[in-house]
């Protein structure tokens, strides 16, 4: 399509840079990895060399084990790879995530990974980069996403602790970023009471408190001995949402089933997945925050990595800009 | 509107009915008239306003958003007014609320022209929830998962009032219903304003043998208890009505039983299917109900017929307070008197001990008699279930063995526990479907099959699992239909769950050819 692509390729295992010999979050083992952040699709194991912040080289430590890789780098500063030179820059989206800007002889080139702009107080606020092409994410790439104030939301689930105080209230979160969102929101809300988690939970907070964010009364989700199932009457409980089809969602009687999720917008989604108490809670961009990005950054070219990119390649061709889809595989499609 | 838009996107998502009724209690509590009453009316399908037509939001939605985008959208969330609601442009920041009442008003009193006007400046005055409910509220289709009935029993609660007394008015009020509410709160009984009201009906327990061995036979009469619906058909002056035992009007779907109702009073009857003598199974009645309109030879194919159990009016004096006894008697000389072939007398069956009863019900004389039903001869008609007047005494259900195929998650209390389950009988050497139950189990046998489905999965499709064709469920049902919809040509009635049969191998479960002999002679 352009000279652009020479220096910035879609490859089976993922986004090559022939100048840098590296790839930008390979879903397949490369000898060099760039990683945006520690979310499983975007971060995997087995690659050679790893270069990440330092909270995503250490959240993938947690994941993965401490020998996840050959050898790992801190990204801090601008570094020279090869031919090119490397920054890593906040993406707002969770702890450690980052967009990695990339210059070659063929331009600047800005890989967003995920991201958010909405502030988080997990993480560092995105910050706009300028360059001559933005590869940006998609996931609520349609005019129907637009997240509404997560504060709004999380005061649906207060109003249902209220509203039915023998009942459980199970909150599907994921483990990296979601859930200390979710906690955060709740302390921001005025919830001082025990949250409590599952266990697949545990590491991934305990880690932001290693960080020093604050979250509060945690505690496991475990019942006491002796104690029947009415001990999480009234409680909130945070789990990955699949554990509410394991057998550990049994401990609970009558649970309400809330999901903290971008795709909850959509009533048939929330249905779908049995959802009783939807929150439309998201740590990407919505659809004015992704089109007004593309607005403001202004790039030469527009590639569009994983989500709705026909929405957003026509919106861009409505609006003036240049854009292309990459059609990269491997990244999950609803990675909320 | 946005404590309406609220109200939809709760009772939406909540599984649970009792959730849902206290869902709505709570919003009559903290809503002032007259918004609640149009709440109410639009559950019911009482509100009558001017449809807003898909054609028109599509044209609203075409001036503001690019085709394509719209296109993309509607096709990931599947409903029109939900993607409209999405994706309308946002307007300025903050906005008033828009009382319902108002929103009523305005789409009740606005032309046809000024509609698509009308329409687009209110969906600029909101956010998103709000503007899916009002879409919703203007197309006339809120399908959140609430009955007319359910919406009354709501009402009920409120106002600690018994639903019969409410569902007895009901057909007299009108939106915004403010005399209800009222009511509910301590003010006065509105008044039965309508012709031809609806009266609560009488309702049975369930017994058994050994129910009844405590019982005199001698202090009962016993009828057979038809398979059909249980109706209330009232004539009032000119105005003449067909309810449910729940007071639904079903009038527009039986105009042959309307035109047959010349008398002035109200006869409690089992609605039929009959062709002279003989009564049609339940499933002939099943395509003449929830119809709109009704054609000539739908009619013809399937001529409808009351079978008289009781009279509760009868020209102009109030029948209820007497003995059953009493009413029987005077009922006979109605139907008498009427000399309509179409309406006729539930014979009383006799027996003088309740083994004589058991041989009746054990061979009944037409497949679609369900058991017997049997009434304390000194009983006056009282509104409700009131234990220790009425019994019925069904026939032992239908049994056959099934293989399980497929279960599905559960909600709520069973949330986390694969608690619906669906079996199948064997055809040839592949198994088909036939039923699915989500009860007759305790809760051991719950958590028993639970751990089967997940250590035998062969297959996941969202929230469903397929198994391994290992476990033997026995399943009693009421009866059987014949069935387009169903791939085995057969529906069964309340199936459940009545034994696992551990000690059964899949192989000996039952064939399709079983099931399909226990099905009623096919009609004409």
């Amino acid at each position: 399509m352009t000279h652009r692509d020479a220096h910035l390729q879609p490859r089976p295992e993922g986004l090559f840079c022939p100048a840098g010999g590296f790839h930008v979050d390979p879903v397949r083992p490369v000898e060099r990895a760039l990683i945006t952040h520690g979310h499983a699709d975007h971060a995997r194991p087995g690659h050679r060399h790893v270069m990440a912040t330092r909270q995503t080289l250490e959240i993938m430590a947690i994941r993965y084990g401490a020998d996840f890789a050959a050898q790992t780098q801190v990204a801090e500063g601008p570094l020279r790879i090869g031919d090119t030179r490397v920054s890593f820059h906040p993406a707002g989206h969770v702890l450690g995530s980052a967009q990695i800007r990339v210059e070659t002889r063929g331009g600047v080139f800005v890989i967003t990974g995920d991201y958010a702009r909405t502030p988080s107080p997990a993480c560092l606020p995105w910050e706009p980069v300028p360059c001559d092409v933005l590869v940006t994410e998609a996931t609520f790439g349609l005019p129907v996403f637009r997240h509404p104030d997560p504060l709004a939301e999380i005061g649906k689930l207060l109003e249902s602790v209220r509203a039915f105080p023998d009942r459980a209230h199970l909150v599907g979160a994921y483990a990296l970023g979601k859930a200390q969102r979710v906690i955060m929101l709740l302390r921001a809300a005025g919830w001082d009471g025990p949250i409590h988690l599952h266990g697949a939970l545990q590491r991934l907070c305990d880690y932001h408190l290693d960080q020093g964010i604050a979250l509060g009364d945690l505690r496991p989700a475990t019942i006491d001995r002796g104690a029947g199932k009415a001990q999480f009457a009234g409680a909130i409980v945070l789990a990955p949402p699949s554990a509410f089809a394991s057998p550990w969602a049994q401990r609970f009687s009558d649970p309400v089933i809330a999901f903290a999720s971008g795709w909850m917008q959509v009533r048939a989604r929330a249905r779908q997945r049995g959802v009783e108490l939807p929150l439309v809670i998201s740590d990407h961009v919505d659809w004015p925050q992704l089109t007004a990005t593309i607005a403001e950054l202004a790039p030469a070219e527009t590639w569009v990595t994983h989500g709705r990119e026909d929405a957003v390649i026509r919106w861009c061709s409505l609006n003036g800009h240049i854009a292309r889809p990459l059609r990269l595989v491997g990244y999950e499609d609803e990675p909320e | 509107m946005r404590a309406f838009a609220r109200l939809l996107e709760r009772l939406a998502f909540t599984p649970r009915r009792s959730i849902k009724t206290a869902t709505l209690v709570q919003y009559f509590a903290v809503t002032p008239d007259p918004d609640r009453g149009y709440a109410l009316a639009a559950l019911t399908g009482d509100l009558d306003l001017r449809a807003v037509r898909p054609g028109l939001l599509r044209d609203l939605a075409a001036a503001r958003i690019d085709a394509e985008l719209f296109a993309l959208s509607y096709d990931f969330v599947g409903d029109l007014a939900e993607t409209i609601a999405l994706a309308w442009p946002e307007g300025a920041a903050v906005k008033a609320d828009l009382a319902l009442s108002q929103a009523v008003a305005e789409l009740r009193d606005t032309g046809r022209a000024g509609l698509p006007s009308l329409v687009a400046q209110r969906l600029d005055g909101m956010g998103p929830s709000e503007r899916y409910a009002y879409l919703k509220l203007a197309t006339g289709g809120l399908r959140v998962g609430v009955s007319a009935r359910l919406a009354r029993l709501a009402v009920a609660a409120h106002g600690a009032l018994p639903v019969e007394e409410v569902e007895e008015i009901w057909h007299g009020l009108t939106p915004p219903y403010m005399d209800l509410f009222a009511w509910t709160e301590g003010g006065a009984k509105p008044a039965a304003a309508a012709r031809a009201p609806f009266r609560p009906v009488m309702l049975s327990t369930a017994a058994d043998a050994d129910t009844l061995a405590a019982l005199d036979p001698a202090d009962f009469a016993a009828e057979w208890k038809w398979d059909g619906v249980r109706v209330q058909a009232v004539a009032d002056g000119s105005v003449r009505r067909l309810y449910t035992r729940t007071g639904q009007d079903i009038s527009v779907a039986f105009p042959d039983i309307i035109e047959r109702l010349a008398f002035d009073g109200v006869i409690d009857a089992e609605l039929l299917i009959r062709h002279d003598d003989r009564v049609a199974p339940f499933g002939d009645l099943q395509q003449r109900l929830n119809r709109k309109r009704v054609s000539a030879p739908l009619l013809a194919r399937h001529p409808a017929a009351l079978r008289a159990y009781d009279l509760l009016l009868w020209q102009g004096r109030d029948l209820r307070a007497l003995s059953f006894a009493d009413r029987r008697a005077a009922l006979e000389g109605a139907i008498a008197g009427l000399a309509e072939p179409r309406i006729d007398l539930s014979p009383l069956l006799p027996f003088d001990s309740w083994s004589a009863l058991a041989a009746l019900r054990a061979a009944p004389p037409e497949p679609v008699i369900e058991g017997v039903m049997i009434k304390h001869r000194a009983s006056p008609y009282l509104a409700g279930r009131i234990k220790g007047h009425w019994f019925k005494w069904k026939r032992d259900p239908m049994t056959v063995d099934a293989v399980l195929m497929y279960a599905q998650r559960g909600h709520g209390k069973r949330s986390g526990y694969y608690s619906d389950f669906t079996f199948g009988l064997w055809d040839g050497d592949a198994l088909v479907p036939v039923g699915k139950a989500y009860f007759g189990f305790t809760d051991a046998e719950l958590r028993a099959l639970d751990r089967f489905v997940r250590s035998h999965t062969t297959d996941r499709f969202g929230p469903v699992r397929a198994v391994e064709p290992l476990k033997v469920l026995e399943i009693a049902f009421e009866g059987l239909n014949r069935s387009n919809r169903h791939k085995s040509g057969v529906a069964m009635r309340f199936p459940r769950i009545a034994r696992i049969r551990d000690d059964k191998p899949a192989a000996d479960a039952d064939r399709i050819e079983t099931l399909r002999a226990l099905l009623p002679p096919e009609g004409p």
